[in-house]
């Protein structure tokens, strides 16, 4: 077992009273232009949420100008016509879908996965390129089938049918990444378990599923950002009743022409869930990235 | 506290064509400390899961204190194992980790802890009792495996070369310790280990083992001295044996112009075998510098001064002597001056005395 107990290097500093990192700084000048350039970046994909965000607190008037305008009296506005244009329900429906999925695709995938890993069966290549081999197929080439399917056993619009989608959708991720965190696990743990009396299932909790549960958190959030973020099935497979929110986003693209200000305040409280989701699964997530550091 | 036995085990991996482990025949005594030693591949740790449970046994049997153990699952054949990587969990405490199989008999918590703080005490692990094994050296982690193994007071040890992840210092303190422990407990114990010195050092008994066959179960002063073929001539001691083919003729053996000397018995085994060559083994400390201008002539390629005593390598200059591999002959003496010779001077190495291994040329079989 390998453990990270380093200590924080103490800062050094040279005779010069330069620290260092200062020195380093100094020697390099292609790490600051890199470090300028990371920011850059980083600040480029940032801008658009910031700007999303920005809007939302706008007056639609003031989010139609060009050029745009910075300075503004921030409103509420926006987010009281997207209550009153009926968010409940889309909100409700992409919850239940998203968080019953998510459970499923962990009630089975967790197993499977340990039956993949742990305790290898035959054939488990091939039980692990079935699975994969259903996310090569595109979406659009199952979804006139699925609809035809679901459409005859009258489940279009039910939200049900969303759930099972997405257990279907995530479940072959869900085995391949829980699988990767099982492999981590060193097999001696089991038989030391087994030979210090535990049932399967008694090692299983007390020693193994501890060890993964921040794979566990990982594969979690995955499928809950997918589902929650899944369009194509919800679009075509729901009208009213079962809406989910990406499609209720849509809906503020009129004929009429974009609302931005609103558009932009339905997409915030969109995205709200998974920010928070992935902001409580930080720590557990940055665990799960890199777990060899448990071993 | 139990005897084992292992009646024509065999263990064949899904797949392999050969047996892991060949039908082994082992009987230990209660109490007894047995190592099972073999270079890689041997099937000693196979042998020490089939005890465990970890691996089935294919035919035959293995019966702990007279109960065959076929088909009995690990956690019901009251026996600890010591793994190479200790195995402890790494979310439990030092102090859950050695009363997990307590726990799991469902042994009332007081109980648990008065046990876990004596083995603790033994094993000078007191004050870690709350840390996670992460928070451990590598010295303190092998304890808390040992701890975990010695606090539910099982029929049998297994131990899979549990000192293997150590330095070499803390090795060698280990292992007496191991040894002393195992002496109080009398609790019968199988370790495995690929380390001959610690096969010597620490087991009543010693099985050797090869390609899954057991070669020689026995002292470790028998299997050092009257070793059974030159397979385990060869593994048991370090330096190891001299082992090379020589013709023979009227009943003599004879390297590179050189008589070897042969005590009676040996005399009259080699005169009964009728062999037209032999394989002589002899042992670095049985051969001596000759000043007399007799013995085997040979040039120093090497030599390893360990500050106690001198091993000198010195290559033949009779290239058809050759060792067990057919390459040129190397040959290991040991002396006990510093620097007895220099690197590339030439020399004679003659018989210190008459302690002589011969064994049959084809088969590694030992005469007599």
């Amino acid at each position: 077992m390998t453990t990270d107990t380093r200590p924080t290097a103490p800062v050094e500093t040279s005779p010069e009273g330069l620290s260092h990192t200062e020195i380093r700084r100094r020697r390099h000048p292609r790490q600051a232009a890199l470090t300028v350039f990371t920011w850059i970046l980083a600040i480029g994909f940032f801008f658009p949420v910031l700007w999303m965000v920005l809007t939302a607190f706008k007056q639609e008037s003031d989010a139609a100008t060009n050029p745009p305008t910075f300075v503004f009296t921030p409103t509420l506005q926006q987010f009281r016509d997207v209550f009153d244009a009926g968010i409940a329900t889309p909100l409700l429906n992409s919850v239940f879908a998203t968080v019953v999925s998510t459970i499923l695709v962990l009630l089975l995938g967790v197993p499977a996965a340990f039956a993949l890993s742990l305790r290898p069966v035959r054939k488990t290549r091939d039980a692990l390129f079935f699975f994969i081999s259903t996310k090569m197929l595109p979406i659009v080439a199952a979804i006139i089938p699925l609809y035809v399917i679901v459409g005859e056993i009258g489940m279009l619009d039910n939200i049900w049918t969303l759930v099972i989608l997405y257990t279907a959708m995530n479940l072959p991720i869900a085995v391949w990444m829980m699988r990767s965190f099982f492999l981590e696990v060193p097999g001696e743990l089991l038989e030391a378990a087994s030979i210090d009396g535990a049932s399967l299932w008694t090692s299983v909790r007390e020693v193994i599923l501890p060890l993964v549960s921040p794979g566990i958190a990982a594969t979690a959030l995955i499928c809950v950002i997918f589902s929650w973020n899944e369009f194509f099935f919800a679009v075509n497979m729901t009208a009213v009743n079962a809406q989910t929110m990406p499609v209720f986003l849509t809906g503020f693209m009129s004929g009429q022409g974009l609302y931005w200000a609103q558009l932009s305040a339905a997409s915030v409280l969109a995205a709200l869930p998974v920010v928070i989701c992935g902001w409580i699964a930080q720590n557990k997530l940055v665990r799960g990235l890199s777990f060899g550091a448990i071993k | 506290m139990a005897s084992i036995t292992y009646d024509k085990a065999c263990c064949v991996y899904p797949g392999a064509d050969k047996l892991a482990v060949d039908s082994l025949d082992l009987d230990i005594n209660d109490g007894e400390f047995v190592v099972l030693v073999g270079p890689s591949g041997s099937g000693k740790s196979t042998a020490l899961r089939m005890l465990a449970g970890l691996e089935e046994i294919d035919s035959g049997q293995i019966r702990i204190g007279g109960e065959n153990m076929v088909g009995v699952p690990p956690k019901d054949r009251d026996i600890a194992m010591v793994f190479q990587n200790y195995a402890l969990y790494p979310n439990k405490t030092v102090g859950e980790n050695m009363g997990f199989a307590l726990k799991m008999r469902g042994i009332p918590l007081d109980e648990r802890k008065r046990k876990v703080a004596e083995a603790a005490k033994l094993l000078d692990l007191t004050d870690f009792l709350d840390r996670k094994p992460a928070k451990l050296s590598g010295g303190q982690r092998q304890r808390v495996a040992m701890g975990r193994a010695i606090v539910r007071e099982p029929r049998v040890f297994c131990m899979d070369e549990p000192l293997s992840n150590l330095d070499a210092k803390l090795r060698v303190q280990t292992r007496t310790q191991i040894a002393a422990l195992q002496r109080r407990l009398g609790t019968t114990t199988v370790y495995v280990t690929h380390d001959q010195v610690e096969a010597m050092t620490m087991g009543d008994r010693v099985a050797v083992l090869k390609n899954g066959v057991l070669q020689q179960f026995s002292s470790p002063t028998e299997l050092y001295d009257r070793p059974v073929n030159a397979f385990v001539a060869g593994f048991i001691g370090s330096p190891g044996m001299n082992l090379f083919t020589a013709p023979v003729s009227d009943g003599e053996i004879t390297v590179s112009g050189a008589r070897v000397d042969l005590d009676a018995e040996s005399q009259a085994a080699l005169r009964r075998s009728g062999l037209s060559s032999v394989t002589v083994g002899i042992r670095p400390e049985h051969l001596a510098l000759a000043d007399d201008g007799t013995g085997i002539d040979a040039e120093v390629a090497l030599l390893e001064e360990l500050g106690s005593e001198t091993y000198i390598y010195a290559n033949l200059a009779d290239p058809s002597v050759r060792n067990l591999d057919a390459e040129p002959m190397v040959m290991v003496a040991r002396s006990s001056e510093r620097s007895p010779a220099k690197r590339g001077e030439g020399i004679r190495l003659k018989q210190a005395d008459r302690a002589v291994h011969l064994f049959h040329a084809e088969t590694g079989e030992r005469l007599v």
